[in-house]
């Protein structure tokens, strides 16, 4: 019990930083999304995803579900992975919530279950497929932008799009410092786990897991001063500047009108 | 409590990011000194450490496990502007990078999350631990209050984002184009959790966390903390506030018919009534008469202000409003005073 729930712990850790990897291995791929300038990627795949949002029809959420597909194909991003990682996760996820909806939601009865009063109404299952697909095609169309861009290319492109700089640079930083600190408590956790020999009830798991928090945190604001040292000794004076130097491509020109085809008529056909 | 993408409307999302827009910008502005010097590293190793904390799994009673989101120690520590960017930037991050929470909701999840629960964590925490001494255990149960209560505050907002849902977005045939249930589904379905789950994962971290700060890092938690002055214009604030929601309570009589499932034993026979209850239902009628134990357990208690209107020769409902409203807030402030009376003579008795 007591190493199950520092095995679960380690167990998302080790996924997270899983998932960091194979996103920036992929970002760095060679397929048709990782050719495309990330300021035009970053607007058009938002905008898909508001289009899908937008629409009303199952119809149009089942073509921009297949067209994320054939562009996930297009920059030679695995299905099995996608699968892994977004369509079963956001599947069994919104089937938990928009289940009951198929029997909760009033209207126009499709089928009497045999004992009980229970019943599946029209509206309920057309409610609870339209919630599922939705969320199903704009996970993917974000898992896209995400696994087709390099971390710092997208925020150079938030940047681009007049973002802030001091958010930009904290958003670099933050994410720098997720992967540290997440190796950091992998770290804690692995040691801790292979020097456990017995069971621990329930109030020293609780006490374990709090105070590796507490160690974390000030390990954390240590590192914090260090940085800051590290930044002044490489002439950090509290400004930030970032290097955008993205350039429009032929395939940027084609890609644009593309985008905006698509979402014109997705929002127009899903109305 | 991370709404993924597809579960509220783009209105709402909208609406959400319009609201969080303003308290983003202020943050910016009031921590933009702070981040030309060591601010910077620090609010972005705090962004980094809330959303590993957000990772720990915490074994709680039952068997069970929780996580915590880190907003009631992050409010503690950096107060609530400075909270509400790291939050917001540790959600930004799980949105675009690892798709918990989705983009266009990202707007709903701050609000929520970073904004709403940052100032109630450290509204609670100041409240309760108002003239605390730095070594005293109400400071600890202050902080798990606050993070627990911060919690459960923006499940609240996010179970209210999901019950409008299907009222405001549906199509010709009554089918639900967003979160498909209503708000007496989506309130107890979303609460219970946390009330009984989500919330002890947040007070026994953010306590544990602040126990610690408090051993090894206090001059993190600068206590004592704010300067007399500065506490007393909070407190200024909050009873301006409380003054103004007092004298807008007469608003209340402007909603017509009564709340969901607030009906009473009487109305059940009333027409007018009966046809209120049936238009809020789903058209779904009431019973013919008052249910049997509803009826019975109906008289067990007369209230002395019913329905906010005292048994006094007024004549204006808005004043008798008013009056109950000075009266419930009155009996609050008196309860809470007894405690902390009692608190501190325990204390002192401890101390002694």
């Amino acid at each position: 019990m007591s190493k199950g729930v520092i095995a679960k712990t380690l167990h998302e850790f080790t996924d997270a930083l899983e998932r960091t990897l194979v996103s920036e291995d992929s970002a760095h791929g060679h397929g048709l999304l990782q050719s495309l300038d990330p300021r035009v990627k970053l607007v058009g795949l938002l905008a898909l995803v508001v289009a899908a949002s937008l629409s009303r029809k199952l119809s149009v959420l089942g073509v921009l579900f297949a067209l994320g597909i054939v562009l996930a194909l297009a920059s030679r991003l695995s299905p099995f992975s996608l699968a892994r990682t977004v369509w079963l996760v956001a599947f069994g996820f919104t089937c938990m919530i928009a289940g009951p909806a198929v029997f909760l939601v009033p209207g126009q009865v499709l089928y009497q279950l045999p004992q009980g009063s229970l019943a599946i109404s029209e509206q309920g299952l057309h409610g609870a497929l339209l919630l599922i697909v939705r969320v199903e095609t704009a996970m993917t169309l974000s898992a896209l932008l995400v696994l087709t861009t390099p971390w710092m290319q997208l925020l150079k492109a938030l940047r681009a799009l007049a973002a802030p700089v001091e958010v930009i640079a904290l958003l670099a930083m933050t994410h720098r410092y997720i992967v540290l600190l997440m190796e950091t408590a992998n770290a804690m956790f692995e040691s801790r786990q292979s020097r456990m020999v017995g069971r621990l009830n329930g109030r020293e798991q609780r006490r374990l897991m709090v105070n590796t928090g507490g160690v974390l945190l000030g390990k954390t604001m240590e590192m914090g001063n260090q940085v800051f040292q590290a930044m002044q000794s490489r002439g950090f004076r509290g400004e930030v500047k970032l290097l955008t130097d993205f350039r429009l491509r032929t395939q940027d020109y084609v890609a644009i009108p593309g985008f905006a085809i698509a979402v014109a008529a997705a929002i127009l056909a899903g109305r | 409590m991370h709404i993924p993408d597809g579960y509220l409307s783009p209105s709402t999302c909208a609406a959400m990011y319009v609201a969080s827009a303003p308290w983003w910008w202020t943050a910016l502005r009031r921590t933009r000194r702070k981040l030309l010097g060591r601010g910077l590293p620090q609010l972005a190793l705090f962004a980094a450490f809330s959303f590993v904390i957000m990772m720990f799994n915490l074994p709680l009673p039952g068997g069970t496990t929780g996580h915590a989101v880190g907003m009631g120690i992050a409010a503690i520590v950096l107060g609530p502007w400075a909270s509400l960017l790291a939050i917001s930037f540790a959600l930004t991050i799980q949105a675009l990078f690892f798709g918990d929470g989705g983009i266009t909701t990202l707007g709903a999840n701050c609000f929520n999350m970073a904004i709403a629960g940052s100032f109630a964590a450290w509204g609670i925490y100041r409240l309760l631990s108002h003239g605390a001494a730095p070594e005293s255990r109400r400071r600890v149960v202050a902080a798990a209050l606050a993070g627990y209560c911060a919690i459960n505050f923006s499940a609240l907002l996010a179970a209210i984002e999901f019950g409008i849902q299907p009222m405001l977005f549906h199509d010709a045939s009554g089918a639900p184009l967003y979160a498909p249930y209503p708000l007496r589904i989506a309130l107890p379905a979303m609460m219970l959790g946390h009330l009984t789950i989500a919330g002890f994962a947040e007070a026994a971290m953010c306590a544990g966390l602040f126990s610690y700060l408090r051993r090894n890092e206090p001059a993190l938690l600068n206590l004592p903390s704010l300067p007399a002055a500065v506490a007393q214009r909070a407190a200024s604030g909050l009873w301006a506030t409380l003054a103004v929601a007092l004298l807008l309570t007469p608003l209340g009589i402007l909603a017509g018919g009564a709340a969901w499932g607030e009906w009473a034993a009487k109305d059940f026979s009333s027409v007018a009534a009966r046809a209120q209850i049936a238009a809020v239902s789903g058209a779904v009628q009431p019973p013919a008469a008052a249910p049997a134990g509803l009826a019975r357990l109906a008289t067990l208690w007369t209230a002395p202000m019913p329905n906010y209107a005292p048994h006094l020769a007024i004549k204006s409902a808005a004043f008798g409003y008013l009056l109950s409203a000075m009266f419930g807030v009155g009996l609050i402030l008196s309860g809470i005073w007894i405690t902390q009376r009692l608190w501190l003579l325990a204390s002192q008795r401890r101390v002694e």
